[in-house]
């Protein structure tokens, strides 16, 4: 434990370098220049410093640590942080890919430099805030504020269609947030409270849980996104600049999981069980549709945005599991879907950098002149395939395995999904990396840089070595898991010992 | 007998320093508004102190028919604030238009003394004479720039448009008097106490809308855009921020002292002009493509949620719309600051258009007006966000749900627009610049509004906790 508030420093740190740049003049060269090295500085110390959460991280007790508290808004909201094992991780995987982003945006922002860094910076403050928010109020504060920069990003740095993209990005959370902030001023009527460390404790009705369940269920399931709300994300995945759609990918989407399981399986246990059905069968369609979809696209961003949603598929599955490994599954599978999704957007990054289109039939045959690039990507698709030894097959095979306790043909068509994935991941490479280098334009192109290689490694290194040694993220997570699922199984079980009708899905 | 003139000392110091200042200008031979709008400056902030050393309790003179009370405090407060900002940031590009006379400061000066008397009204006579100086005052500001057809057509609009809905209220106000034998708020209070007779009910629709006319709450809305679009744009500023809280203040007063016992039937009527106004001001809004009547949708659609906390009829109702509209006042001024700064070599402009790429020409006022959409549009962590917060809070204790959810639907329509304006600002090529730098008078006005909006959220205490306060008076 550490006596200083180290929760409120991580969270904003990017701010004061934000500051920083803003206060930097001169010409556009040097601004731009000085921009980028603070901006870099700031993300790399926040990533050092948010380090120490888990060097101080208490494996043995479920509560929430390092928790600072003071009262806000007329004792209506008070400004609550803390961190458990089901945050903690999501807060160093924001801290991590951010100089990632910042690396990878070096040389290809060249216009307003400075406003792309201020951006970065604001949001990474807004996406640590949500995960180390302990009150509502203050949690959706950080949850929308995070529209603001992302809108600019997608619309001032983004391609061809960015505004269609921004604006749909923008009112698409939108709406499903607003929803959820009615759930949230009922749920302080009914507690008196917008603490989520009360609320979790908080034991509501379950006819009052359904409504809640559904309104937050619009918020996260957009942010996530299930099908069939997820048309937003590959407009915005296309749009966005490299790094805006790493941060998509990577982070924003995170946030739903985070969401259904901070929020919706803890506090209306009832009716998160009551409609696990529901996310069994959107989330099966998900993994199936959306995987033949990638297998069709001919945009590389859009087919990996695709195979985003997929994946995203198996951890809501995971999640509504409602079991140890489903919950444990979803976790990994989503903060390993942050390195492998992030990467590999930075690996289109890099070609996109050189050719300037994401159009896969212009290329092809890119290990003739790019050895190093041929090896990084074929790594990251495999580990997007969920290869054994990779840290996207740590996951999948949990969440499977989860789902398979709960039932037996959803697990089925699950797995089938893994398979897809393998078509088109590999289809994807094939047609990108293999083959004869024919075309005229590609005959020059270069292989990564040192900048480049210098983002690549870390996330390579991490997809191999959690894919081989998958505790240390397992265990920070175990306690607080089992804590969540001891609770909320009690509940649905009390429930149910009341006369309720069980759910189909447990029946089978 | 003289009655106790203590309570109205705020008034009486308005009063006598209109005339004054009247007086000023027509004596003094340069037809210059400077120094008379300084005067008139001054003459807010002495006024402000007598608002503020008041005693805290509740006041009642003029045989019951005069109320200063902390509620009418922190209005008043509220008001001075929003017609000082107005007509401060004003007096440059009044002054550029030659439009810089004498009238128009003391114009603003008697439209304030008029919004006192609204909010310090406990009777029916006091509030409509508070209404029609409000309103005269505000029909020739309308129309001040005389030599255009556009700005005449809006006064005259407005005029004819406001004396139909004074003969309503005033209609509807003499049918409650009939029926209930008394025009006193706290007497009509405990009249009706066990539900209105339907001579009463009648009354209250009539006098309602007299009162949504005042708010252009939706049906009573349509002067709205003729009349921002047409009057000179620091008029256009100052019609819409002070007069609207005076407005607002004035309903609530009325509803919760005079008809309490008829909360069911004017209730319903609330609830239709909220639902109304929000998805009004959300809808029409997208295809404007002039930002002034942009603003006036936008205007109809906060009354709309500020109606919604007014439907709940709760003291956190009351709460709520108070912090709403400390926080609307600050975002409706900064906005008309960013307005009066969109000016050309060759004159005013006034298209979303105009505002091409000012994210490249001058990033810190893009910056400004981007952050005031966003709060406009109720996103967090902006000002605007909590507004909408504390209505939508009341209105679930309330257990309106329908109303919240269409409430926020709307709300997320009206982001669309509000949007719009981000977007020319950022994505969009630059139009030719607007002129360089923005006027100081401007520039404070806009500063001051932007750290308001910005940093709300860091210590809204004393907002929050004035708004109880005031709400508690009136329960």
């Amino acid at each position: 434990m550490v006596s200083w508030p180290i929760l409120s420093l991580v969270t904003f740190l990017p701010l004061v370098g934000a500051f920083f740049i803003l206060i930097i003049r001169g010409d556009e060269e040097v601004v731009a220049r000085n921009a980028r090295f603070v901006a870099l500085w700031t993300t790399a110390i926040t990533f050092a410093i948010s380090l120490l959460l888990w060097t101080n991280f208490d494996y043995t007790t479920a509560d929430f640590q390092f928790v600072e508290k003071h009262d806000w808004l007329g004792g209506i909201a008070s400004y609550h942080l803390g961190v458990d094992g089901i945050s903690m991780l999501f807060i160093i995987l924001t801290t991590l890919l951010m100089p990632a982003c910042i690396l990878a945006s070096w040389t290809s922002i060249t216009v307003r430099v400075k406003e792309y860094m201020i951006a970065f910076l604001v949001l990474e403050t807004l996406m640590i805030g949500v995960f180390c928010a302990l009150d509502l109020v203050l949690f959706y504060l950080f949850f929308e504020g995070g529209l603001i920069p992302m809108f600019l990003i997608i619309g001032v740095w983004g391609g061809a269609q960015r505004v269609y993209a921004s604006f749909k990005f923008f009112l698409y959370t939108l709406l499903g947030s607003v929803l959820m902030l009615l759930a949230i001023m009922a749920m302080y009527w009914a507690a008196g409270t917008t603490d989520i460390t009360v609320l979790l404790t908080h034991p509501f009705a379950a006819e009052v849980q359904t409504w809640l369940w559904l309104a937050f269920f619009a918020s996260f399931a957009v942010k996530m996104p299930m099908w069939p709300v997820h048309t937003w994300l590959p407009d915005a995945h296309v749009q966005a600049p490299t790094a805006g759609s790493v941060i998509l990918a990577g982070i924003l989407l995170k946030m739903g999981g985070y969401g259904f399981l901070r929020f919706s399986l803890p506090m209306f246990p009832i009716a998160s069980d009551m409609f696990a059905p529901m996310v069994f069968a959107l989330s099966v369609i998900a993994i199936i549709y959306t995987s033949l979809v990638a297998l069709a696209q001919t945009d590389m961003k859009k087919l990996i945005a695709y195979s985003s949603v997929a994946h995203m598929g198996f951890v809501t599955m995971g999640i509504f599991a409602i079991n140890m490994q489903g919950v444990q599954g979803g976790l990994f599978q989503m903060i390993s879907h942050g390195f492998i999704s992030g990467a590999l957007f930075l690996c289109v990054g890099v070609i996109y950098d050189r050719m300037h289109t994401r159009e896969i039939a212009a290329y092809g045959g890119l290990v003739q002149r790019m050895p190093f690039y041929a090896a990084a990507f074929m790594l990251f698709t495999m580990a997007n395939v969920a290869l054994p030894g990779t840290s996207g097959f740590v996951g999948e095979f949990l969440v499977i395995i989860g789902v398979f306790a709960v039932n037996t043909w959803i697990a089925i068509l699950a797995a089938t999904g893994v398979i897809l994935s393998a078509a088109y991941a590999l289809y994807l490479y094939w047609r990108v990396i293999f083959g004869e280098l024919e075309k005229d334009s590609l005959k020059s192109i270069a292989d990564a840089n040192r900048r480049e290689i210098m983002t690549l490694v870390p996330l390579i290194a991490l997809v191999v070595f959690f894919g081989v040694y998958p505790s240390p993220i397992l265990d920070v997570t175990a306690v607080s898991v089992e804590n969540l699922l001891s609770n909320a199984n009690a509940a649905i079980e009390a429930h149910h010992t009341a006369g309720a009708p069980a759910s189909v899905a447990r029946l089978n | 007998m003289i009655p106790d003139l203590a309570p109205a000392l705020p008034e009486i110091i308005l009063a006598v320093g209109a005339m004054v200042l009247l007086m000023l200008g027509v004596f003094r031979k340069d037809g210059d508004a400077g120094l008379i709008s300084a005067a008139a400056l001054l003459l807010f902030a002495i006024t402000a102190a007598a608002v503020l050393l008041a005693p805290m309790t509740a006041a009642i003179t003029f045989g019951g028919s005069f109320i200063a009370d902390p509620f009418a405090r922190f209005v008043k407060i509220l008001i001075l604030l929003g017609a000082a900002a107005t007509m401060f940031m004003g007096v440059s590009w009044m002054r550029t238009d030659n439009l810089s006379r004498f009238e128009y400061p003391v114009l603003l000066v008697l439209a304030t003394l008029g919004m006192f008397m609204m909010v310090s009204a406990n009777g029916l006579i006091a509030l409509y004479v508070g209404i029609e100086l409000q309103s005269l005052a505000l029909y020739v500001v309308a129309a001040f720039k005389r030599d255009s057809l556009r700005s005449s057509e809006a006064g005259l609009k407005y005029f004819v448009l406001g004396a139909l809905s004074s003969g309503m209220l005033l209609y509807g106000a003499s049918l409650i008097y009939g029926f209930a034998g008394t025009v006193t708020y706290a007497q009509l209070g405990v009249v009706l106490a066990d539900g209105p007779p339907i001579g009463v009910v009648f009354g209250l629709v009539f006098f309602m809308a007299g009162l949504a006319f005042k708010m252009s709450a939706v049906p009573f809305h349509m002067w709205t855009p003729d009349v921002y679009e047409g009057a000179p744009t620091p008029a256009t500023a100052f019609l819409a921020a002070a007069p609207k809280v005076a407005a607002v203040a004035m309903t609530i007063r009325v509803l919760m002292e005079a008809f309490p016992g008829a909360f069911a039937e004017w209730q319903q009527i609330v609830f239709f002009m909220a639902v109304a106004s929000t998805l009004l001001g959300a809808f029409a809004a997208i295809g404007q493509s002039n930002i002034k009547r942009l603003m006036a949708y936008s205007s109809i659609g906060h009354i709309g949620f500020m109606l919604i906390g007014l439907a709940a009829g709760t003291q956190q109702g009351v709460t709520g719309v108070l912090i709403y509209l400390v926080i609307y006042l600050a975002m409706t001024v900064g906005t008309f600051a960013c307005i009066l700064a969109m000016r050309r070599p060759e004159g005013p402009v006034e298209t979303i258009d105009d505002l091409a790429g000012l994210s490249r020409n001058q990033p810190l006022l893009a910056f400004v007006l981007a952050m005031l959409m966003f709060s406009l549009a109720g996103i967090p962590p902006l000002a605007g966000f909590f507004a909408k917060y504390y209505v939508f809070l009341s209105a679930i204790e309330a257990g309106l749900y329908v109303l919240a959810v269409i409430g926020v639907l709307a709300s997320v329509v009206g982001a669309y627009y509000y949007l719009r304006i981000v977007k020319v600002m950022y994505f969009d090529e630059p139009a030719a610049p607007f002129v360089h730098p923005v006027a100081g008078d401007v520039r404070l006005v806009l500063t001051a509004a932007g750290i308001f909006v910005l940093f709300f959220f860091v210590y809204p205490a004393p907002v929050i906790n004035g708004a109880a306060r005031a709400a508690g008076s009136l329960f």
